[in-house]
């Protein structure tokens, strides 16, 4: 309860980048930092998540330039030319910084993409007195990409693909990115951020994403960075009427990773899915956190993540849904689970109700535990073998989770993915055995 | 071989809170090749442990006794391993499991067996013919195969589901826990008959059941009485309509 | 309007909230005077005729407690506590003791007669039998604490027959040093948070229990805590230890006459189980919540901790609170023993200003642990509720198992229900399931009740005392039945 701890965290790793900031926003955002340092676990939204991984470093800026080659090379990798993913139009960065040579320039009709360094707009986060790591970003913000799909769109899908390359020392890119989808439109985004041939660097996207009447945003994010990297990204969404945010992230890279999602409802019969997997092994820690705001009524929140967790890995789950007063007749709805693999793997939840308006329905669980014994037999009196028989079962366990998503096309990427992780995880394992 | 499953003085426990309890207390039974044999008796006399321990359930300890089957030591088996020796146990409570089609996990239980037999596997399409005709002798419906195995499934469906998984694995030796419970009368003609098409002098059943009728369909060739743990009585298809007509407790009045 | 809508206003206009405790008894008191420092420390000790150990033990509670700040975490708000203008001393003035009943103040006897509950009959603090012809009850021992003293203790002839020691804390200390010295401040360490560290300073009085090996308590043990002198502070002090293979079941029970300004109470409760041992401690705490406007109430800020630590150790924390200004309190049990169970069954209602943060902490060290926590929330009027609840499992608590449901009721749109859980697991063999729900009372459920030709209040009533019944159940007789009569009271003014 009063475990000593500091209660700032040294912007040391940022601190010459920091004092050397231009423009209003900027300033204000590396003012509200010097003062509040980055978050320490003693800030409770960053209790189970310790950035003192950061503390002792020095990050500098990433590199402007790239060799060309071997993007194109790491992207061949990440989107198989015979892979339905690869026909979809896509926006790459780099290191940070937004790759025009490798992006897409035909966008669908009705979709236009502009760079943040070419209009640098930090729209309803100009408040410096945001989350540490925002304000951070906000300060040190590179580029990005602007998505803007005009009123009454169905504009597909599109592929975002942050790739992290060549990158061998402490390097950090805070690339700020923004979806604006005009009254009835719809997109789905899938995001990749991978890397190749990088180290130990700090990724600190921010995306922001506003949705206008009865607009669908689907938002798919795969997460598999360098296994030396740290990546700290922040979503928010703002919802009006009768709209949507379809969400899924699936974590299975990064010594350190969070995936933050602040999604507010301010329109009546809006609906959010915050939904995610989180494969984890090694010493690997994997947050999840949200708040879901309900602030309009007849408003529906669906939220499912599931971990798996080995070796010494240990997974954060953080959910808030929050029920503002006016946000009568609210559904929320809000489930975490964890298997644990290993002996020394460790789960932290904190699946979170605030409620203020009465005429609500709203539910949360959360489940911990290993693998169930009768399902196990079950298999292995079909004649299954014990290690198939496992990875069946994590498998099915976090498919689940998957197939919430609706956009069929995503959802096999990320059944494919999922497999490639679970057998590449597999195969490792039985290499160490 | 006049023994495909020779059970002698086996002796079981479970941990109940730290002590075993013991629930096996010393099963005799043989089983020849191609024979049904039934088991009888009041509830708690140990049958689905019975049942469990054949199937390599981890949660009994044997205490005592032998089971061997074609000639090996089925209780040095894993469970997987007595699968694929030919073993299947329906269960009595068929598990869920969420997230795993059905299809995909017979598929992968039929190639994990065809492999451990040394049999060429099945390709989707082989697999497909053959679990397609399955199900229609089952009358099950298709979509069956791609919901999750058992999850959702009514009591009849799971205990179709069983006999599907049975057909597919082509056991010899077939244990039916209770699969009659809970069954309406043309189910339970489906199940039966589901067992019926796979009699053959390579194939053997336990069938472990309350009812008559299950065992009117199947005509069996022994039936056995089971109470506190060990057979107290063997006989032909006549004792099951003794004990139809009169009741576990003259039975248990003999063995006391 | 919706019927719900309609009574809710209805009652509203009534407008009085109604604490049927709110009297003040008139006796004559020694005080203290306002303030905290060593020499308050000192003046403490005297009076209560403690050992010098005991006096240190205070005095560096408090030099812990002067480096200490208030907790933030929870979800309450209160102005600054001044705690400079608290009398930490007050109590009945000493007439050389009460011998027998007799010698009771007699206000002190009107006290317990408007009390009604759980002394029952003043008989019955006196030690004497239940008269003829009148339903015999379960005998209660117990021990009546009076804003920092402790006024009467019952039946402790019949316990110390039975070997098992039941007495003020105070007596505690002077009679039987080498117990209290192994056991105090042995669960709650004295700087184990602030309001600990400052109880542990200023503590004036409680109870103390010692049930000795094999010994089942032959009666339940009960201590009734009221604060009634203006401007005190109350900071009692439990000890409950029980010894392998005993058992006792012990209730509390708390009030305090209405008052405009907010009176603090800052309690520890310390059990202690050993092998195969059970503790079954259960509260009724009905504190003055304050009035329709949020004046005055008690801020209760308590901190309860037990200890499994032999092997099958039984803890249940069983609490009914209706009372106080702002409620913080986390009764909780550190299972240490192999196969050591700990329970927590809750109710909180809140209304009109009323704050609650209430909830548990279960700590699995020891293999095949235990917990279950059950709890029920209750919001009405301009109140906020908060289960705030912690399960932790610790690498060597191989399989551990937690079944946690939380649920909340909102009755009227003005109030606030908040669920905190964390779930903490480092053992794969554990298995953790936490469960929670938020609702209000239905329209369907509350036309069902009336078409049957029950009142809006009684449908309230029932639907709320069935929505707790899982807790309810847990209490022994005498106090459940007290705590649905409470419930109702409670949630009167707000129905809807």
């Amino acid at each position: 309860m009063n475990a000593i701890a500091p209660i700032t965290l040294s912007l040391e790793p940022f601190a010459a980048r920091l004092s050397d900031v231009k423009g209003e926003d900027r300033k204000a955002a590396a003012g509200a930092l010097a003062r509040t340092g980055l978050p320490t676990p003693r800030v409770e939204a960053w209790h189970y998540t310790n950035l003192r991984a950061l503390s002792g470093r020095v990050f500098a800026d990433a590199p402007v330039g790239f060799d060309e080659t071997a993007a194109q090379a790491a992207l061949t990798r990440i989107l198989p030319p015979d892979a339905a993913i690869a026909t979809l139009p896509r926006l790459v960065l780099v290191n940070g910084r937004f790759a025009p040579t490798l992006s897409s320039t035909d966008l669908p009709e009705g979709v236009s993409c502009t760079s943040f360094v070419q209009s640098p707009d930090f729209g309803i986060l100009a408040s410096p007195d945001r989350e540490g790591m925002v304000a951070l970003n906000t300060a040190l913000a590179d580029d990005g990409v602007q998505i803007i799909v005009a009123p009454g769109k169905q504009a597909g899908q599109l592929v975002l693909v942050s790739l992290a390359l060549g990158t061998d020392s402490d390097v950090s890119f805070h690339p700020r990115h923004s979806i604006t989808l005009g009254e009835g439109a719809s997109l789905s985004v899938i995001e990749i951020a991978a890397s190749e041939n990088a180290g130990a660097y700090l990724h600190n996207p921010v995306l922001t994403c506003a949705i206008a009447e009865k607009a669908h945003l689907t938002h798919v994010k795969i997460q598999q960075e360098a296994e030396n990297a740290v990546h700290l990204a922040t979503v928010y969404a703002d919802i009006a009427v009768r709209a949507a945010y379809d969400s899924f992230t699936l974590g299975l890279g990064s010594v350190m990773a969070r995936h933050e999602v602040h999604a507010t409802m301010h329109g009546n019969h809006a609906a959010v899915h915050v939904n995610g997997a989180q494969l984890l092994a090694a010493s690997q820690v994997g947050d999840i956190t949200s708040v879901i705001a309900h602030a309009a009524p007849d408003c529906i929140s669906r939220q499912t993540v599931r971990n798996v967790l080995s070796d010494h890995s240990r997974a954060v789950f953080q959910g808030k849904v929050l029920v503002e007063r006016v946000a009568q007749k609210t559904d929320g709805y809000q489930m975490n689970q964890a298997l644990l693999l290993s002996p020394s793997a460790e789960i932290n939840a904190k699946p979170e109700l605030e409620i203020y308006a009465d005429d609500v329905k709203c539910s949360h669980g959360a489940t911990v535990g290993a693998l169930d014994d009768d399902q196990l037999f079950y298999l292995r009196s079909r004649g299954i073998p014990d290690d198939q028989a496992r990875q069946m079962l994590v498998e099915a366990f976090l498919v689940e989770a998957v197939d919430l998503v609706e956009d069929e096309m995503l959802r096999t990427v990320l059944h494919q993915t999922l497999a490639t992780a679970l057998s590449q995880r597999v195969g490792a394992a039985e290499k160490t055995a | 071989m006049s023994e495909l499953l020779k059970i002698s003085g086996l002796h079981a426990s479970i941990d109940a809170d730290g002590t075993p309890k013991e629930i096996l207390r010393g099963v005799d039974l043989v089983i020849p090749p191609g024979e049904v044999h039934a088991i009888m008796g009041p509830n708690g006399c140990g049958k689905s442990t019975l049942s469990y321990v054949l199937a390599g359930r981890e949660d009994y300890e044997v205490t005592a006794g032998s089971a061997l089957f074609k000639g090996e030591d089925l209780l040095a088996m894993e469970p997987e391993e007595r699968a694929a020796a030919g073993i299947f146990l329906a269960f009595q409570s068929p598990v869920e499991l969420p997230g795993v089609n059905n299809a995909n996990f017979l598929r992968t239980a039929v190639n994990a067996v065809r492999r451990a037999r040394n049999a060429p596997e099945l390709d989707a399409v082989g697999f497909l013919k053959a679990v397609r005709a399955a199900t229609k002798n089952l009358s099950m419906a298709d979509d069956m195969l791609k919901r999750n195995v058992n999850v959702g499934f009514s009591g009849g469906e799971k205990k179709r589901n069983e006999v599907l998984q049975m057909t597919m694995l082509q056991p010899t030796l077939a244990i039916l826990d209770e699969t009659d419970s809970g069954l309406d009368v043309d189910a339970l003609r489906i199940v039966a008959e589901g067992v019926q098409n796979l009699r053959s002098p390579d194939f053997s059943a336990l069938v472990i059941t309350h009812h008559q009728k299950l065992l009117d369909y199947l005509g069996p060739d022994r039936v056995h009485v089971m109470a506190k743990g060990r057979i107290i009585r063997s006989g032909g298809p006549e004792l099951a309509k003794q004990i139809n007509e009169e009741g576990y407790a003259a039975f248990l009045k003999e063995a006391a | 309007m919706p019927a719900v809508t309609e009574t809710r206003e209805q009652v509203e206009k009534l407008g009085k909230s109604s604490y049927e405790w709110g009297f003040e008894t008139d006796i004559e008191m020694d005080v203290a005077p306002k303030g905290l420092n060593e020499d308050i420390i000192r003046l403490i000790s005297t009076r209560k005729e403690e050992p010098e150990w005991m006096l240190e033990w205070r005095l560096a509670a408090y030099r812990s407690w002067l480096k200490m700040k208030e907790p933030t975490w929870a979800k309450v708000t209160h102005p600054p506590i001044d705690y400079q203008d608290v009398h930490y001393y007050a109590a009945p003035k000493k007439k050389d003791g009460p011998k027998s009943l007799e010698e009771v103040d007699p206000e002190l006897l009107r006290t317990y007669e408007k009390l009604g509950i759980p002394l029952h009959e003043q008989a019955m603090l006196a030690g004497v039998e239940v008269p003829e012809g009148e339903e015999a009850r379960l005998p209660v021992a117990v021990d009546a604490v009076f804003d920092s003293v402790s006024v009467a203790t019952t039946f402790r002839k019949t316990l110390s027959e039975a070997g098992v020691i039941f007495c003020p804390i105070s007596e505690a200390i002077r009679d039987y040093p080498d117990l209290v010295k192994q056991y105090i401040g042995s669960v709650v360490p004295v700087a184990d948070n602030f309001y600990a560290a400052l109880n542990s300073a200023v503590f004036t009085d409680g109870s103390f229990v010692f049930v000795p090996k094999g010994v089942r308590c032959p009666m339940e043990l009960s201590t009734y805590f009221r604060i009634n002198a203006k401007n005190t502070g109350q900071f009692e002090r439990t000890l409950i230890v029980v010894e392998d293979g005993a058992s006792v079941s012990y209730l509390e029970g708390c009030t305090a006459p209405m008052r405009d300004e907010n009176q603090l109470h800052a309690a520890v409760v310390e059990l202690v189980a050993m092998e195969d041992s059970s503790i079954k401690y259960s509260t009724v705490q009905n504190w003055y919540p304050g009035d329709e406007n949020g004046r005055g109430g008690i801020y209760n800020f308590v901190t309860k901790r037990g200890a499994c630590r032999g092997a099958r150790a039984k803890i249940s924390w069983t609490q009914v609170e209706t009372g106080s200004a702002i409620t913080w309190k986390y009764p909780s049990c550190i299972l240490q023993g192999e196969e050591s169970v700990g329970e927590f069954y809750s109710v909180a209602v809140t209304n009109n200003h009323q704050q609650a943060d209430t909830g548990t902490k279960m700590i699995h060290l020891g293999r095949n642990s235990r917990s279950t926590i059950i709890a029920k929330t209750i919001s009405a009027g301009k109140s906020d509720s908060t289960y705030r609840g912690q399960v932790k499992i610790m690498p060597k608590a191989s399989g551990a198992r937690n079944f946690t449901q939380c649920d909340s009721l909102l009755i009227g749109d003005q109030c606030g229900a908040h669920t905190v859980p964390y779930i903490e697991s480092r053992n794969m063999t554990a298995r953790v399931e936490h469960e929670a729900t938020t609702s209000k009372i239905s329209e369907d459920q509350m036309f069902y009740c009336r078409q049957r030709g029950l009142s809006q209040e009684d449908a309230v009533g029932l639907i709320v005392n069935g929505f707790c019944k899982e807790v309810l159940k847990e209490l022994p007789m005498e106090f459940a039945v007290e705590a649905q009569k409470l419930l109702q009271i409670s949630l009167e003014g707000s129905v809807g």
